[in-house]
């Protein structure tokens, strides 16, 4: 059974710039993008191992939602956490909800 | 395969080999090429510049290489053996040639004046020559007192006057001799001269017209001229460019005619009555004639080659025209400037008040152009020029007023020539645009266009736009629009978002190279706190968080410290806060101090902490302005001659916080031992005795460059009036992460057209961009202590979302000399990223 962690509120997601939580011990990054939906993945950067990606910039490729490192630029599908630039590498993405206007997270 | 031997590896020599190799397509011949110098051949045109850099490898001419050339440096031909077909180098090798052609070049003229061979004389022809003359300036400044220090150049024409320039940038107030009663007698008229006289006085250079000099006398040290009519002149060095004399000594030997005045004869085809011999360049004399530009050797070059190849080219007289700009004066003369031929008339327009002088020299009937003189404005040297022997669109009186009609590209005669080197017309290039040729390197590559003197590049780049054919300059997949363009477009529209911009201007939803972009045009436009509403989503991370992000997620804090002077009491509070907060502290390359090792929710606290103590931003994150490096100048030097460290001061305190394309930097020494590395920054500046030199586009990093002069002697308040106007050009119109090095690199007409913006007002854009930074400036606030007044700004401050008081338990530190580095430092970075995010990510 998933176990959801609360995030934030819905509303204090900025469209187009990720959030970082703490979910069981671990950097989750949460996108709001412009059309209004959720997205989540694990923030630690692979290329870097710094958690940052929340911190990356919001856009998109080819139609695709993406996410750029702020590290070194590679840019990463929100929707599957694959690495555009180097499809050998992707992150682990997790659930992300709204209940209540509340995001949650479910972890492992 | 045949021999041909190649006596002299000048730029006609070099051409000669680049012709023939590119012609050469049977690979009948191989290429033996006797070089005097040591050098590889080099752009003798650009010596000058060897003044701005004194590195001669900017000079070189890019290499041929092919297996069918030999190139022998330091190794001179001295015989020729025509009955044998043999030349014999210096080394001693004798090489056999199926073909021989003399490419000598020519010798400065030393007029056999007593004294003209002491030390202190020099001439003006190589890169050596230049050493010497600034080891002589060098010494000067030892021996002698400022305000005295002077050279004297012998020879009042282009290169006298190159030459005078030159002396100015080592610290010589100049003196130009003259015999002819006018400087540039052989380009200019008396009207011209006296205007060109004028501008050049101005500039502090003194002429000495209608003076020859008698003799040379050393004295106390020093060197002592004696002109006649009696003037003296002190002088540290003397410079002799009183014309050039071609070097046809091995013609002379090997029993060759010469010209009247010297000379390798030959006729057309370029070749001596010897078949197996030729010649090409200044030391050639075409049916007697020698020429002392490029342009024509260059011609005589691609005549040899055709011939060699076994073509039919024939040499068809030279245009002798030149456009130059000299100490800051344009001067051009093109066709008949003289107006030899019969019946011609000249109409003149003659404006001392504006500085313009233009004369054009038509047919009897007024109705064919046959030449002119432009001083003081010469823009329109390119399409007159490309008129010369063509009929003309307008009265010729219109062509050269003021107000006069601007020649068209669209109506230039198909006939028209507009690049005088490669001889190519309007029709021609017309023609290479229809085939497809659709910017400036292409028309260079098909029609060889451009590739000579390079003066005809911006009438190239205005048939272009006459044949509407557009470049693609796209940002990125969102925008189709060059950074420059998005920047007019906001600019224009007053557009106030990126959402509003990418919906009406752009594609999808943006990514990391756009939306920093437009963050940083909105942001130069006066767009308010840079993490205000939407404008926070487009900021780099650097950007989002007021700080450098490092390799472990943590960020590093650089407050301003304005030229690099700091009080005992902020160096303490730097300390503390450090101390405090476990930062690893670490002084910077641009003078300031740098603390690493700060989470993101310590950022706010120890900003608070430097902002109570008088700190503010210092912009280490963003595209903006760094720092304005300066040395201690007059205040403790003992050689400083002017204020640096105020001025540093001032400068960065003015541009402070301004958003740009990429980072500036800037440096500001008190004399010209230059302590403060100004040449190597975006604008730097160079105290003088009298005022400030101004340098632009210098860069360190990835591709070094020295900045270059922009203007001289100019006071405080012109040097921040250019300085406005150079940064706001940039800011308008430069593209995405490109320094102002690569910025003029990149610019039609390079510095000289840079010059003309910002010194001359060409475009008339001045006033905009002064009042653009005034705008600027009174608009400043400090980005840090706005967050610190703006609780929805600092929510965003912290590690977690929903755990802002849990440090991230990612980052990690070990002791390191006393100090704490990230885990892991020892491991280098793993993909390394040169320059930023412009290039590939190389991955080991
Ligand atoms: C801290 C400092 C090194 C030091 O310890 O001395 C430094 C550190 C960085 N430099 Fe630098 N540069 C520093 C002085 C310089 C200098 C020297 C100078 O300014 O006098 C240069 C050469 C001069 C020049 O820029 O022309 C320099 C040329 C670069 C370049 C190459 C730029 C280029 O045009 O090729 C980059 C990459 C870039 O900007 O894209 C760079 C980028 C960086 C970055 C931002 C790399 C990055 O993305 O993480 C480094 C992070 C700084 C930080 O986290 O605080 N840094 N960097 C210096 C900060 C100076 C300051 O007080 O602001
Ligand atoms: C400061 C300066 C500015 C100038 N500005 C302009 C300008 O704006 N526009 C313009 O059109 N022209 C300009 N010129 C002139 C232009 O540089 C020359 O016309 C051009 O360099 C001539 O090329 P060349 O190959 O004939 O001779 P050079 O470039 O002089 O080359 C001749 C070479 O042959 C070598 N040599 C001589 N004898 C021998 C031998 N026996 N064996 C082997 N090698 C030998 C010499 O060492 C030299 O390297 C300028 C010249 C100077 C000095
Ligand atoms: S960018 Fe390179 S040179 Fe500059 S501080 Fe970092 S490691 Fe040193
Ligand atoms: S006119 Fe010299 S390159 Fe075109």
């Amino acid at each position: 059974m998933t176990r959801w962690t609360v995030v934030c509120r819905y509303d204090d997601l900025i469209p187009e710039r990720g959030v970082a939580a703490l979910v069981d011990g671990e950097a989750v990054a949460v996108f709001r993008t412009h059309d209004g939906v959720l997205h989540a993945l694990s923030n630690t950067d692979p290329f870097s191992e710094a958690s940052v990606l929340s911190r990356g910039i919001v856009g998109d490729r080819d139609g695709a939602p993406t996410v750029a490192s702020p590290i070194y630029k590679q840019r990463f599908d929100l929707r599957t956490g694959t690495c555009l630039d180097d499809p050998d590498v992707a992150v682990a993405r997790y659930p992300v909800r709204v209940t209540d206007g509340i995001v949650e997270v479910g972890g492992a | 395969m045949r021999t041909l031997v190649i006596a002299g590896h000048g730029m006609v020599g070099h051409r000669l080999v680049e012709a023939l190799v590119e012609r050469d397509t049977q690979q009948q011949w191989r290429i033996v090429v006797l070089a005097e110098e040591q050098r590889h051949a080099y752009d003798r045109v650009a010596l000058s510049s060897y003044v701005d850099s004194w590195d001669a490898d900017t000079l070189t001419l890019p290499s041929v290489d092919d297996d069918r050339v030999e190139l022998r440096l330091g190794d001179p031909c001295v015989a020729i053996d025509r009955d044998a077909r043999t030349v014999r180098t210096a080394a001693g090798d004798v090489v056999a040639y199926d073909a021989l052609v003399l490419a000598t070049g020519s010798a400065p003229f030393v007029p056999p004046v007593p004294g003209h061979g002491l030390p202190g004389c020099h001439v003006y022809r190589a890169p050596e020559d230049l050493d010497a003359i600034r080891e002589a300036a060098q010494h000067a400044m030892h021996t002698t007192a400022a305000g005295r220090r002077s050279g004297v150049v012998v020879g009042g024409g282009l290169l006298g006057l190159e030459a005078a320039h030159a002396l100015r940038q080592l610290g010589l107030s100049p003196h130009v001799v003259e015999m002819a009663p006018r400087l540039m007698p052989v380009q200019v008229d008396e009207g011209g001269g006296a205007l060109l006289r004028r501008f050049v006085e101005q500039l502090g250079v003194t002429v000495h017209c209608g003076a020859a000099t008698d003799a040379i006398e050393t004295d106390r040290g020093r060197l002592l001229v004696r002109l006649s009519g009696g003037t003296e002149l002190d002088t540290d060095l003397v410079v002799f460019s009183a014309g050039i004399r071609p070097r046809d000594q091995l013609a002379r030997d090997a029993g060759l005619r010469v010209g009247d005045r010297g000379g390798v004869h030959v006729d057309a085809r370029c070749r001596t009555a010897d078949e197996h011999v030729w010649a090409v360049g200044e030391c050639a004399a075409v049916d007697g004639r020698c020429y002392g530009l490029v342009a024509p050797g260059y011609a005589m070059a691609e005549v040899v080659a055709d011939r060699l190849a076994g073509g039919q080219a024939t040499f068809p007289g030279a245009d002798t025209s030149t456009k130059l700009k000299l100490l800051g004066v344009d001067v051009a003369s093109f066709g008949d400037a003289h107006g030899q031929t019969d019946g011609a008339l000249e109409v003149v327009h003659n404006d001392p008040v504006t500085g313009r002088y233009a004369k054009l020299v038509v047919s009897d009937d007024a109705r064919t152009l046959l030449g002119g003189v432009l001083v003081g404005d010469a823009s329109a040297y390119g399409s007159l020029r490309a008129l010369v022997g063509t009929e003309l669109p307008d009265d010729p009186g219109a062509l050269i007023s003021p107000s006069g009609a601007e020649l068209d590209a669209a109506t230039l005669p198909d006939a028209a020539q507009v690049c005088s080197c490669y001889a190519v017309t309007a029709g021609a290039l017309g023609q290479a645009i229809t085939d497809g040729a659709e910017d400036v390197p292409a028309l260079k590559s098909c029609t060889k266009a451009g590739t000579g003197c390079g003066s005809c590049v911006p009438t190239l780049k205005k048939v272009l736009a006459a044949h509407g054919v557009a470049q693609s300059t796209a940002l990125c997949e969102h925008f189709e629009h060059s950074r420059a363009e998005l920047f007019e477009i906001v600019s224009a529209t007053g557009i106030g978002t990126f959402t509003e911009l990418i919906e009406r201007y752009g594609q999808g939803r943006g990514c990391d190279i756009c939306k920093p972009a437009v963050a940083s045009i909105l942001a130069s436009l006066g767009g308010g706190h840079i993490l205000d509403g939407e404008q926070a989503a487009l900021q780099d991370t650097n950007d989002h968080f007021l700080a450098n992000l490092q390799r472990n997620g943590t960020y590093s804090v650089i407050p301003r410290v304005p030229g690099g002077e700091i009080t005992p009491d902020k160096l303490m509070v730097i300390g503390e806060v450090a101390k405090e907060y476990g930062l690893y502290t670490k002084i910077t390359g641009g003078q300031r101090i740098d603390m690493f090792g700060a989470r993101v929710e310590q950022l706010p606290v120890i900003w608070r902490r430097l902002v109570d103590a008088g700190f503010e931003s210092g912009h280490a994150y963003g595209k903006a302005l760094r720092t304005v490096k300066s040395c201690v100048g007059t205040d403790w030097c003992r050689y400083g001659v002017q204020d640096s460290v105020t001025m540093a001061i001032k400068l960065e305190l003015r541009y402070r916080g301004l958003r740009s394309p990429h980072k500036l930097k800037s440096g500001v020494s008190g004399c010209a031992r230059e302590c403060a590395e100004a040449r190597s920054k975006d604008f730097g500046v160079i105290a003088t005795e009298t005022g400030w030199n101004l340098y632009v586009g210098g860069n360190g990093g990835f591709s070094p460059r020295h900045a270059e002069l922009l203007v001289s002697d100019v006071d405080t308040d012109m040097l921040v009036r250019y300085i406005d106007r150079f940064l706001m050009f940039y800011v308008r119109t430069a593209d995405r992460l490109q320094r102002t090095a690569a910025w003029i690199e990149a610019m039609e007409g390079g510095l000289e057209h840079l010059r003309e913006v910002v010194v001359d007002d060409s475009l008339g854009i001045a006033d905009d961009l002064e009042a653009a930074m005034a705008g600027h400036v009174a608009g400043y606030t400090d980005e840090w202590n706005a967050v610190l007044d703006d609780e929805d700004k600092l929510a965003r401050f912290t590690s977690f979302v929903n755990a802002p008081d849990a440090p991230d338990p990612n980052i990690e530190f070990v002791d390191r000399r006393g100090q704490q580095v990230p885990v892991g430092y020892d491991r280098g970075s793993q993909p390394v990223m040169l320059a930023g995010p412009e290039l590939e990510v190389v991955t080991r």
